[in-house]
């Protein structure tokens, strides 16, 4: 058998030389400017990088930009596995079709969009209510309260209100106002730090201990003088979600005959405590408690950004801190750092709570709390020791840690770094100073986070821990410094201004705390 | 109001709420703000896709920060960031948190160079100097953050702007900064940003006290970089006295509210302590903001709009605002009955304020002309003052002097019942004997709306000339008892109750002066 072959002709000997061959080879890559395009990955627009740093001189066609922006978006994490944050991840579609009506309200445009404003007064009123603030006859007696973009906003609005509120009685005492102070747990979020950074209030700290990740009432108290403008307490601490006990705080300033003010920092318990243990005494049931703020995007159940704030009476809220905005005749009074925001938050709040009703609420929680309790108890069998309440006692999430164990190669962070790389989002923290560089993890229970889903994670955590557990420290470090290069975002983050890294005025500059994200 | 005790359907809860918010105004037809309410549908859709991403979980969410990032820098270009210094800036919530941030680091700037100088930081304390045209965020950071303002009367000749001259007299070593805005949100004139940096140059140059400036660019800040007119001077980095800018995504930005922007031109503007740091799975964030759990979605829709519409699109898009505006303007004009506050229709050779500029406007428009030369020849903002595209007018002097019994606000509430939201104000506090009526003029007023706008104005007008007097006072009486329903809301219960007897007295003696008091008129 041979194989027939073609003699070759003359010219193809010639022309068909490899040489030859490449000049010969027309490419025909089209150049032009696109009209009109194939499909967007046949336009020019596929082919160059998204513009990062210079407005491009022209326009490009708006589903082209669509399809390269939500590319871009898909290399975002996936929400339901992120078991880091408080914000909530899911809402039901008709309250998603509410939002996205209401995308072009300016919130504050109270004479354009009244039935807006109505709506968070009605939200004010139910969370007021939700709190036990004391209702007046009257209008100068009575809560009030506002809305918010998150907790930290409502923060600032109430320490400012209490420094204002202190700064005035001083004036009326002659005497000097010049050093104000705050009593807070070591344990606070950023935003208190900041709060008190901005305003120019000395932080009075309350160290947490190995054993007691919440503020000591006694121990609070003892710190106050004449130039405590007000006491922080939480409900709920973002590491181990347990409540402080605002009550004995309250009972011991009655006991001492002091008059201290006391902002409750709910920004996670206020939606969770009332249903789950509304014999809990921690809110406008207490005297000494002048303002609560919430976060509306946390156990609210709304997406981000709405957080509220109540305060007690008007009185508590100084006169020259609200400023009063005439529009087309309607005067409005506004006390908020934002101005301008989206009105779809808060009436996707107020679809939640007249949707949901108490009963809603409290049946979401309970089943939060079921699953925290679900979660303790098997990682409890898995050998963690839990630092988290259980039962409703603190908020619906797992803080817990490794035994402690010499021979061990790894650490908390190590098992994060793994969960990582499967997916999950569950971080690792260095603890409140005094608490000698306690680790922890911590698992934050969401609505969307079913007993099914919790599963999965028990599994995951499981397989993580067997593996490191074959492993040796150097593997083990090296193969963490890679996962923290490569498999997080912050790990490959080019953003961070150096100039600004490696602060060491805050806490977690200072003592090497971590910052819950929440 | 309390929480009820069963919930609903959802299907009912979202119908019974939609309805309810029917009776809200028709975001088109409000002209008093210069809030964008237009978004294309792949906007929106991006919107509501990112609706539930936390812009502070930067751990979870990186590609919304990278857009974050680009958008800071597309923004510091855009405004002239020198290359040789690093500009840093951030996302805010709107205009209102960048001015607390801004005026935040001028504040501490400030304490630290006292400090260094061994000086009393609290005796006589801080102050910082704005023009009565500011908007309240500004007196709010004054006020919040303890310093003084020094609010600067206006006057006509300064445009019922900033007056360069009275920063020069009330400048001393404790001047923290000075508050420049880049479109006065009353007449929509720039603020002579140019003139006020010479002014404080030669104060330091004869006292030695060298005073930053924060330039408030709200508005103006996607306005001037587009527009053929420009600024009619320099306001941005180019100055280096210009240490921040901001601006509101949420306004010419083109996005939905919720979005600002502030850049610095340096890091070393940024003072260090201000910068918290978080950390988290190992890596870093720094933050500085007064917000920290936010929407991101509205940072998507202003990368959307900047890569989508391009330098040519915002051009476009303010060039027909300023066109719209400029025949809105001289139809007014035209009915001999209103005299416009705002300029932007007015040639630029005859305003004397802006001689400096002319020359260069007039390069521009030669050099403009010249590119597109053989198009259809298409007039531009070049040839007239800068400015934003708002329409600010008032009754003319011979119309007030025919008919003296027809007050502006008539106008105003006769035209919220054809559905158009114009509001009607005083000038700022030394001005305040003239009220004017505003229109901003959006991306989504077309021209087709603005020739109904006209047609009822005009048609308005016409109404009141033919009514006497007494129908007029009908009118208003009418327009009064809407005011009980106002008497509920909430902030009026955070007054005293002095201040509230106070407040209503004041109602039924003036409508118009009261800012003296504390009430800031004009919503942006």
């Amino acid at each position: 058998m041979v194989h027939l072959s073609t003699i070759a002709h003359e010219d193809d000997v010639v022309n068909g030389k490899l040489a030859d061959g490449i000049s010969k080879a027309h490419l025909q890559l089209i150049n032009d400017d696109d009209s009109f395009t194939t499909s967007i990955y046949g336009s020019k627009f596929a082919a160059k990088d998204l513009p990062k740093h210079e407005m491009p001189e022209t326009e490009m066609s708006r589903d082209v930009a669509y399809r390269l922006i939500k590319d871009h978006l898909s290399l975002d994490g996936n929400p339901i596995l992120n078991l880091a944050s408080f914000v909530t991840t899911y809402m039901e579609e008709e309250a998603e079709k509410l939002m996205t009506e209401s995308f072009p309200k300016n919130f504050i445009d109270y004479e354009e969009y009244p039935q807006s404003a109505d709506i968070q007064n009605r939200c004010v009123s139910m969370i007021g209510r939700l709190f036990n603030a004391p209702i007046g006859v009257e209008d100068d007696v009575g809560a009030v309260g506002t809305s918010c973009v998150g907790s930290s906003e409502a923060i600032m609005l109430a320490v400012l209100a209490m420094k204002r509120c202190w700064k005035n009685k001083r004036i009326a005492e002659g005497k000097p106002w010049d050093r104000p102070n705050i009593v807070m747990s070591a344990a606070v979020q950023v935003c208190w730090e900041k709060a008190a950074r901005y305003f120019e209030v000395e932080e009075k700290l309350v160290y947490c201990t190995e054993e007691r990740y919440v503020i000591d009432p006694e121990e609070t108290v003892n710190l106050v003088d004449e130039n405590t403008i007000g006491i922080c307490a939480i409900l709920g601490t973002t590491y181990t979600g347990e409540y402080e006990d605002v009550k004995a705080v309250n009972d011991l300033l009655t006991k001492k005959g002091l008059n201290t003010p006391i902002h409750v920092d709910a920004a996670s318990g206020g939606f969770v405590a009332p249903f789950v243990m509304p014999d809990l005494e921690w809110d406008f049931r207490l005297e000494h408690v002048v303002s609560i703020n919430v976060s509306g995007h946390k156990y609210g159940l709304v997406y981000p950004g709405v957080g509220w704030v109540v305060w007690r009476s008007a009185e508590y809220l100084p006169q020259e801190l609200v400023f009063n905005i005439n529009y087309l005749g309607a005067d409005q009074a506004s006390f908020t750092l934002n101005f301008s925001k989206g009105a779809s938050q808060v009436i996707g709040q107020y679809y939640q709570l007249i949707r949901l009703g108490k009963h809603g609420y409290r049946a979401i929680m309970s089943n939060l709390t079921r699953t925290a309790n679900y979660l303790s108890d098997s990682l409890a069998a898995l050998g963690f020791i839990i630092m988290s309440k259980k039962s409703g006692e603190g908020l619906p999430l797992v803080a817990f840690r490794l035994p402690p164990q010499e021979d061990r190669s790894y650490d908390e962070f190590a098992l994060a770094h793994h969960l990582r790389v499967r997916g999950w989002v569950v971080p690792a923290y260095t603890m409140a100073p005094n608490t000698e560089n306690l680790k922890m993890l911590r698992v934050v229970v969401r609505e969307d986070f079913t007993r099914n889903r919790c599963d999965s994670l028990i599994v995951d955590i499981r397989q993580s821990q067997h593996l490191l557990e074959q492993m040796d420290r150097e593997s083990i470090k090296k193969q963490q410094e890679y996962i923290n290069k490569y498999n997080t975002s912050s790990g490959k983050a080019t953003h961070n201004h150096p100039k600004f890294r490696r602060e060491k005025h805050s806490l977690q500059g200072k003592t090497g705390k971590t910052h819950a994200i929440c | 109001m309390s929480l009820a005790r069963h919930g609903a359907p959802s299907d009912t809860v979202y119908s019974m709420i939609t309805d309810e918010l029917d009776l809200d105004g028709r975001p088109n037809l409000n002209l008093a703000s210069f809030v964008n309410t237009y978004l294309d549908p792949n906007a929106r859709s991006l919107l509501t896709s990112n609706l539930a991403k936390n812009l502070a979980d930067n751990d979870e969410y990186p590609a919304l920060l990278s857009f974050s990032t680009r958008c800071v820098s597309i923004l510091a270009n855009l405004w002239n960031a020198s290359p040789s210094q690093t500009a840093v800036g951030s996302p805010t919530v709107g205009s209102s948190e960048a001015i607390h941030l801004a005026g935040l680091s001028l504040k501490r700037r400030w304490q630290a160079r006292m400090k260094s100088q061994g000086k009393n930081i609290h005796d006589p304390g801080p102050n910082i100097i704005m023009g009565s045209n500011a908007q309240v965020a500004l007196l709010k950071f004054a006020r919040y953050f303890e310093v003084e303002a020094r609010v600067l009367p206006v006057s006509e000749k300064s445009n019922f702007c900033l007056d360069p001259e009275a920063v020069r007299e009330n400048v001393d070593e404790n001047t923290i900064g000075v508050f420049v805005i880049l479109g006065s949100t009353y007449t929509g004139h720039y603020e002579p940003v140019e003139r006020v940096c010479e002014v404080l140059d030669e104060v330091e140059r004869e006292k030695g006290w060298g005073v930053d400036v924060h330039v408030d660019a709200a508005s103006g800040g996607f306005v001037a970089p587009f527009a053929y007119a420009g600024a009619g001077q320099k306001w941005n980095f180019e100055l280096p006295r210009v240490k921040s800018i901001n601006v509101s995504g949420h306004k010419y930005g083109l996005v939905t509210p919720g979005i600002g922007w502030i850049v610095w031109r340096d890091e070393k503007y940024l003072p260090e302590e201000l910068i918290f740091e978080l950390h988290y799975l190992g890596g870093t964030e720094k933050s500085y903001t007064l917000n920290f759990s936010r929407p991101g979605a509205q940072v998507v829709v202003q990368y959307y709009n900047l890569i989508h519409l391009g330098f040519g699109g915002y051009r476009e898009i303010m060039e027909n605002c300023l066109a719209n505006a400029r025949v809105l303007s001289r139809a007014l004009e035209q009915t001999g009955w209103y005299k416009c506050v705002s300029d932007i229709h007015r040639p630029v050779n005859n305003n004397n304020n802006n001689n400096i500029s002319n020359v260069a406007g007039k390069i521009k428009s030669a050099v403009e002309g010249a590119i597109n030369e053989g198009q259809e020849e298409k007039e531009t903002s070049a040839g007239y003052t800068p400015g934003l595209p708002v329409v600010s007018f008032r009754f003319a002097d011979e119309f007030k002097r025919e008919f003296p019994h027809i007050k502006q606000e008539d106008v105003s509430l006769l035209l919220r019942a054809r559905q158009w939201i114009i509001p009607n104000y005083a000038l700022p506090p030394s001005e305040n004997h003239t009220e004017i009526l505003r229109v901003v003029i959006r991306e989504s007023m077309s021209f087709d709306l603005l020739d109904r706008l006209v047609t009822d104005i005009i048609q308005v007008t016409e109404q009141l000339i033919d009514h006497d007097e007494v129908d007029l006072s009908i009118i208003r009486k009418q327009s009064r008892q809407r005011h009980p329903n106002r008497k509920k809301d909430r902030e009026e219960k955070q007054q005293g109750k002095d201040q509230k007897k106070e407040s209503v007295k004041e109602k039924v003696e003036d409508g118009a002066k009261r800012l003296e008091r504390g009430i800031h008129r004009s919503v942006c």
